[in-house]
């Protein structure tokens, strides 16, 4: 079944659309990811153009995680203090991250700039995590694990202004999780990511945040900033194609339920060992299509 | 209408009232009109009409036709892929002034067997005589290759294309010819020429305007984005919120 999106200005099969978004959907739900590092690839993979995959991208997330929060609230899992101030940087970033997109646009470098961090980031995450959960699973023998540094990095410990952050257990400056949050909404209008898979690592090890906080507060940071990243594309780029968005949307808020009960299956080490290999998976490809010869090599940008 | 039907009448028969030696086109096109809407994959134009040749009889050696279709004219840079350091990045780039967005040429036999260059070139007939108006003084081996990217391209996204046997003449007085246009065709008003064509002489054009056109929810959509951003961005925001909220609730009930 072909639909024409109107922003896009093609028409795509909106069944394979509907089934992307499940997949994605179902990832998401099991990992507690947006789902935005899949979704933009394959998206571009497909032939719609990269700014209204990146645009589009980022409405889906916001659906995404609107069931993921709710659940968190309901147990109590959200420091809202925390969340509002990393919202607060990561609103500040997804602007900045707009201002940056159309320089990078114009000087006809955003393509290299988006496949480089994606092979950047992903390929790091994705190691990291592989190594974590073989280690975890007993295939390899990792290094004796370090005593469980208590608190934060201690470049965190070295800002001044410190707040109480009563339900992450912290006494930290809000300079940390401002700047975090500013990466991440940065991110999101640049790459079409909810940061989520690096939020989620930078909230234990960095500010050394109580576990129990961590996913539900990055959740709702994600929800604020790809909803702010998705108005911002509407009002710079103008490239959100809502059409596009609702067909992500229909399979993914579904696949998100379905992942969500998959995971009370399955052992997490097993769980993680299968998001680092479709985080590498996703690098590998992003990096052949930077490095060997692309299928078109001229491209035309409308004046 | 009556008057534009009246002036086509008097347009038919002035040649053989007047005895003129000239002859005559009256092409039409299947539709005037295109409307893009959920469902649209591309369209088939039909470009038929009729010569009408001075004393109605059509000449022992019949003329030929060429059907040129195209889109509304964009200003456009064409970007250069090239490996540096191990990646394939945008280096070199050129600009376009008037590339057609779409362009369709198609013909009874090819344009090259039928006209000599000049005259391809100042009707625009063929993908090889397309004013592009490249700019910025740039060399012209660089400009040409360019040029054959951009053909390149657009061919393979059969926005541009050639036809040398596309047009079918019936009896040396009839002609038609089928034009595709792709589903990612720019909207705005495109223009069908008809040529009649003999012994490397245009004898005879005729233009016809489509207006192609979103239309429906496609046409609200796209002026909503443009026109009242931040209220499409809300709305956008909202669907999000709305859709992830409600398969919650629905999963939640079912469990």
């Amino acid at each position: 079944m072909d639909i024409y999106l109107p922003i896009a200005g093609q028409s795509v099969n909106a069944l394979f659309i509907v089934l992307l978004g499940l997949v994605v959907g179902v990832l998401s739900g099991m990992f507690g990811v947006g789902g935005g590092f899949l979704t933009t690839p394959l998206l571009i993979f497909y032939g719609i153009p990269p700014t209204v995959a990146v645009a589009s991208a980022a409405t889906q997330i916001t659906g995404a995680s609107v069931s993921g929060v709710m659940v968190h609230m309901r147990r109590g899992g959200v420091d809202l203090k925390m969340g509002g101030v990393m919202i607060a940087g990561g609103l500040v970033g997804s602007v900045f991250g707009a201002g940056l997109f159309r320089i990078l646009q114009a000087s006809g470098q955003i393509d290299v700039v988006i496949g480089g961090l994606y092979v950047l980031i992903l390929a790091w995450i994705g190691g990291l995590m592989l190594k974590d959960a073989l280690v975890a699973l007993g295939y390899i023998s990792g290094p004796p694990p370090r005593p469980q540094q208590k608190g934060h990095n201690r470049w965190v410990a070295s800002l001044p202004y410190r707040w109480r952050f009563y339900s992450s257990g912290l006494y930290i400056s809000p300079l940390a999780p401002l700047a975090l949050g500013f990466g991440a909404g940065m991110l999101t209008v640049l790459l079409g990511i909810g940061g989520g898979f690096i939020l989620v690592p930078a909230m234990i090890y960095l500010l050394g945040m109580a576990a129990r906080v961590v996913i539900g507060t990055s959740l709702v940071m994600i929800l604020a900033v790809s909803a702010a990243t998705t108005l911002v594309h509407a009002l710079t780029t103008r490239s959100v194609d809502i059409v596009l968005a609702a067909l992500l949307l229909l399979g993914g808020v579904v696949g998100a339920q379905y992942g969500a009960l998959l995971t009370t299956r399955m052992k997490p080490d097993l769980l993680r060992l299968a998001l680092a290999v479709i985080i590498l998976i996703v690098a590998g490809r992003v990096a052949l299509g930077l490095t060997w010869r692309p299928d078109e090599i001229y491209s035309i940008e409308y004046l | 209408m009556s008057g534009k039907r009246a002036a086509l009448l008097i347009a038919i028969t002035a040649p053989f009232l007047m005895g003129q030696a000239k002859p005559l086109l009256v092409p039409d096109i299947s539709a005037r009109r295109v409307e893009i809407r959920y469902t649209f994959t591309g369209a088939q134009l039909l470009l038929f009409g009729a010569i009408v040749y001075p004393g109605g009889r059509a000449p022992s050696r019949p003329a030929d036709i060429v059907v040129v279709l195209r889109g509304p004219v964009q200003p456009i840079l064409i970007r250069e892929k090239q490996k540096i350091a191990g990646i394939w990045m945008n280096a070199d780039s050129n600009r376009f002034r008037s590339a057609p967005s779409f362009y369709a040429v198609a013909s009874s036999k090819p344009v090259s067997a039928l006209v000599d260059d000049r005259t391809a070139a100042i009707y625009e007939m063929g993908l090889d005589n397309l004013q592009l108006s490249p700019g910025g003084g740039a060399l012209p081996e660089k400009e040409s290759r360019f040029e054959a990217g951009l053909l390149d391209l657009r061919k393979r996204q059969g926005l541009y294309s050639e036809n040398a046997h596309g047009v079918e003449i019936n009896e040396g007085v009839l002609y038609r010819a089928t034009i595709t246009i792709p589903s990612q065709v720019p909207v705005g008003t495109y223009t069908a020429e008809t040529f009649l064509v003999d012994r490397g002489k245009v004898l005879a054009a005729a233009t016809r305007d489509i207006q192609i056109d979103k239309s429906g929810f496609e046409r609200f959509v796209a002026l909503a984005a443009r026109r009242h951003r931040l209220i499409y961005g809300l709305a956008a925001v909202f669907l999000s919120l709305a859709m992830g909220w409600a398969a919650a609730a629905l999963f939640r009930r079912r469990m």
